[in-house]
């Protein structure tokens, strides 16, 4: 058989190719709906990176010491590096960035739900760092073996950055603990706020989540979301007991049996809420982005414009 | 925290130019023009926060008794504070931002070079060290400066505006004092006054280069050394300051 004529393989071949652990590249032929998916997924994981800035970027003008200021600039700027990588990534399975963000700004794309809770005190840039980039971290390690290859590896960068997020967020909520009464009850109302959105970043429970079962066969999910969360409850609350602070959930206790926390039911009424755009700051977050995105058109034009100048003066002098 | 002393005097002006040119460009964080000015913003900010940390520390030093690097950012009144006015003005549309970075950075990398020769080895150490930083900031606002000037039409006017508002403050720069007088003298301080000719020049080629018109205004507004400030500063501290204000005295 004559080499250069390239079998357009099936679905069959494709999925063995998934079963074998082989990556899959930009170029390869792909279900057009595992690209789908796939741009679901990976554009909704770009999307938070950047709307993730908000909530924490409220605090870089009011950081409480010069230290504690500079950690948070670098922290929101690697987010907004992670949402780079990720557009990048997207852009892979033939679609702009300009696409991308328009379908955010339409609603046809989401951002994790987390994003739309406030920052109202400084302690809330401690459960952030603590909580939300440890769910994270859990998430993003079990998808660094993802089949789709410039997602794996976007999460590879990914995740080495983000250990420095964790850190800083609980050495914030340590330092709280081991200050002052103020600081203490800051740092557990924090928690007490943040701790069951956490929870719910993982998503529905298996079987009642929409894309879960084909993206698990194709390989773009390697973990079942309970899975996930479990393993983010074991850690966060010994981490929680460590510093003093008392996870808000009654049900809480260890079962020696299963080797795991077991935990209190979650509040799926408060989560359907959220994602459908009425948490307390869904309008602000996603004003807040297309107005920035408003603002820059007229530099984003000249930069394109002056660009095209140059390419010009450049060929007339060729 | 007032001081006599000098040189903690003239470390304190350098520390609150980057304390507060830092903070204006942090307030970019989540709103520039695209993804990437996002991140590039936010190195420059962070160079600069960086670098009011090094003044501030060897201040802080000098001082002793336990002042921190947090006592001069946190616990001054707009009064003390003695930056130049050009470092307060508030961020305004990207054009402003972008302008008035250019006309600091041409600045400062004369400036940081100049610093690293001083007599005084920690303000040399700190001059060497932000020398680096300021040639990268100073290609980047240039670049910016050129492609704005020379981009649409709607880009060289806001370019153009920016710049004829923020002449005005620019000749605070290379103001003496007797402070700035009795360091020169010492070989301490730089002497900003010559630092103006190379200034001129950079401002003038790139505003070539850019399309742009030099501005005419001659007059200055200057007062920032003395604690003469807008009113923009009182709100920025404000800002700055709530942590500190709100719960004094405590450990972050
Ligand atoms: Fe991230
Ligand atoms: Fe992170």
């Amino acid at each position: 058989m004559d080499k250069r004529v390239a079998l357009v393989p099936g679905e069959q071949t494709f999925q063995a190719r998934i079963d074998a652990e082989e990556k899959i590249e930009p170029k390869d032929w792909m279900p057009e709906k595992y690209r789908q998916n796939l741009i679901r997924q990976i554009s909704q994981h770009a999307h938070s990176e950047v709307i993730g800035e908000q909530p924490e970027g409220n605090w870089i003008t009011r950081a409480p010491s010069l230290e504690r200021k500079a950690i948070l600039m670098a922290k929101v700027q690697d987010e907004a590096g992670h949402g780079l990588y990720l557009y990048a990534a997207t852009e892979t399975l033939g679609i702009t960035r300009e696409e991308l963000i328009d379908r955010l700004h339409t609603g046809a794309s989401k951002y994790a739900s987390i994003f739309n809770y406030p920052s109202l005190t400084w302690a809330d840039i401690g459960a952030i760092g603590w909580l939300v980039d440890s769910a994270a971290i859990v998430n993003q390690v079990s998808l660094q073996n993802t089949s789709y290859g410039p997602y794996a590896r976007a999460m590879v960068r990914i995740c080495k950055e983000e250990s420095f997020h964790q850190r800083q967020g609980y050495n914030i909520m340590m330092t709280l603990m081991n200050g002052s009464q103020v600081q203490r009850d800051m740092a557990q109302d924090a928690l007490d706020r943040w701790w069951w959105p956490s929870l719910m970043m993982f998503g529905p429970h298996d079987g009642e989540s929409a894309h879960s079962a084909q993206s698990m066969k194709w390989k773009i999910k390697r973990r079942s979301n309970d899975d996930l969360r479990q393993q983010f409850v074991d850690q966060a609350v010994q981490q929680a007991e460590a510093i003093g602070l008392v996870v808000p959930d009654p049900d809480l206790q260890w079962d020696d049996a299963r080797g795991h926390y077991d935990f209190g039911a979650i509040d799926w009424e408060e989560f359907e809420r959220v994602i459908s755009g009425n948490g307390p700051c869904n309008r602000q977050r996603l004003a807040h982005h297309k107005r920035a995105h408003r603002e820059g058109a007229w530099v984003r034009e000249a930069m394109a414009v002056h660009e095209a100048k140059q390419r010009l003066s450049n060929e007339d002098v060729a | 925290m007032k001081s006599d002393d000098p040189v903690t005097r003239y470390a304190l002006r350098l520390g609150d130019d980057a304390l507060i040119l830092g903070h204006r460009l942090s307030e970019w964080m989540s709103r520039a023009p695209f993804l990437e000015e996002d991140i590039a913003l936010g190195n420059v900010a962070l160079d600069f926060i960086g670098r009011a940390r090094l003044f501030y520390q060897y201040a802080a030093e000098r001082v002793g008794g336990g002042v921190t690097e947090d006592t001069f950012a946190y616990t001054r009144d707009v009064r003390e504070f003695t930056n130049l006015l050009l470092c307060e003005l508030p961020r305004g549309d990207f054009a402003f931002t972008l302008c008035r970075q250019f006309l600091y950075d041409a600045f400062s990398l004369p400036f940081t070079e100049a610093l690293a020769g001083s007599a005084d080895s920690r303000l040399a150490a700190i001059g060497a060290k932000a020398v680096k930083e300021s040639r990268y900031h100073l290609r980047r606002s240039r670049d910016w400066i050129v492609r704005l000037g020379d981009g649409t039409e709607e880009s060289h006017r806001r370019c153009q505006q920016a710049l004829d508002e923020l002449w005005i403050y620019t000749g605070e720069m290379f103001e003496t004092d007797q402070l700035i007088d009795e360091l020169v003298a010492l070989g301490v301080a730089v002497d900003t006054a010559e630092l103006r000719r190379c200034w001129i020049e950079t401002v003038s080629e790139t505003l070539r280069a850019a399309t742009l018109t030099p501005p005419t205004a001659t007059a200055d507004v200057s007062g920032g050394r003395r604690g003469i400030h807008t009113d923009d500063l009182g709100f920025l501290l404000a800002e700055l300051q709530f942590m500190q204000r709100a719960y004094p005295g405590l450990q972050w």
